[in-house]
């Protein structure tokens, strides 16, 4: 089973990467572009093959290390075959 | 005071943070990251500044998880000392014993400069030598400093007197221009300036001296 997490800055934290990107993108004459956030994206290779169990102990692994819960959120996504 | 100075993969302020304890008289005991276990009779925790784990993920992220913190994080719930300086205070945040995060500086770029620090309170072993609104030039060098702490958190920093450092001029984006702050029990300092570079005239500057001798005195009347 594959892992997919999203991390995003919290949205009252203020994103200066975003900032940047969106600037950068007005630059290039891009009109329109309300807002950008930058976050990352991190794929994990499970040996799990429960579907709940594996997403219970993603989420622990975004709680101790993948994320920065004081500033950032995060999303888990699953998908592969599942038993 | 006996200190111990950790080391992780791309630390790079750790000998000068041994000198500058060193110089306020201290003796010294180098660590490595993978030891799980600190120095008996340690007074002092230091963790340097520098790239730990090439700043994979976040900033001081992986260093988190290294053995040594679950020691180091003991140490300071049974009441010890310790002091993180730039990846060090990325360190402490991460592992939870400081509160709030380091995020990208504001400006995105790294910032390596003289600054003038206000010290906000003299009320830690750290700071004791100043006088509260003391002004002291310590050099920065980071990318990631800009300290982020919510309303809640800052409001209680502000209550309990736990800001121990501010900018004059904020350089990074920092929340209330903060440049350090202690814990609860005040006996954990994080700042993202770095004191062990202005401990001697050669270095251009001996303000950083001052806590080091602070720290030497405290521990000397413990």
């Amino acid at each position: 089973m594959k892992a997919r997490v999203h991390v995003m800055l919290k949205d009252g934290v203020l994103d200066p990467q975003g900032e940047a990107v969106k600037h950068a993108l007005g630059t290039l004459g891009f009109s329109g572009v309300e807002g950008v956030r930058q976050g990352k994206v991190i794929e994990l290779d499970l040996a799990a093959t429960d579907r709940a169990a594996a997403e219970a102990e993603v989420k622990a692994m975004c709680e101790k290390l993948l994320a920065n819960t004081v500033i950032e959120k995060y999303t888990v996504e699953l998908t592969g075959e599942t038993a | 005071m006996k200190a111990a100075v950790i080391t992780f993969p791309g630390s790079n302020c750790d000998r000068d943070l041994a000198v500058a304890f060193e110089k306020a008289g201290a003796d010294v005991v180098r660590v490595w990251h993978k030891d799980a276990d600190l120095p008996r009779g340690i007074d002092i925790v230091g963790i340097p500044g520098g790239f730990s784990f090439g700043d994979y993920l976040r900033c001081g992220a992986i260093a988190a998880q290294s053995p040594v913190m679950r020691s180091v994080a003991d140490f300071v719930h049974a009441g010890g000392h310790a002091i993180g300086i730039c990846n060090g205070f990325q360190v402490l945040t991460e592992t939870g014993l400081l509160p709030g995060a380091l995020m990208r500086n504001a400006g995105l770029k790294f910032v390596c400069k003289p600054v003038d620090l206000r010290v906000a309170t003299a009320d830690s072993v750290f700071t004791s030598g100043w006088a509260a609104g003391d002004l002291v030039r310590v050099p920065i060098a980071h990318h990631d400093g800009n300290y982020t702490i919510d309303a809640e958190g800052l409001a209680r920093l502000r209550d309990e007197d736990r800001i121990a450092f501010t900018y004059v001029d904020n350089p990074n984006g920092a929340t209330a221009d903060i440049a350090g702050v202690l814990s609860g029990n005040r006996r954990v300092l994080g700042m993202m300036p770095h004191p062990e570079r202005v401990v001697e005239a050669a270095q251009g500057g001996t303000g950083g001296a001052v806590l080091f001798r602070s720290l030497m005195s405290a521990m000397a009347l413990a």
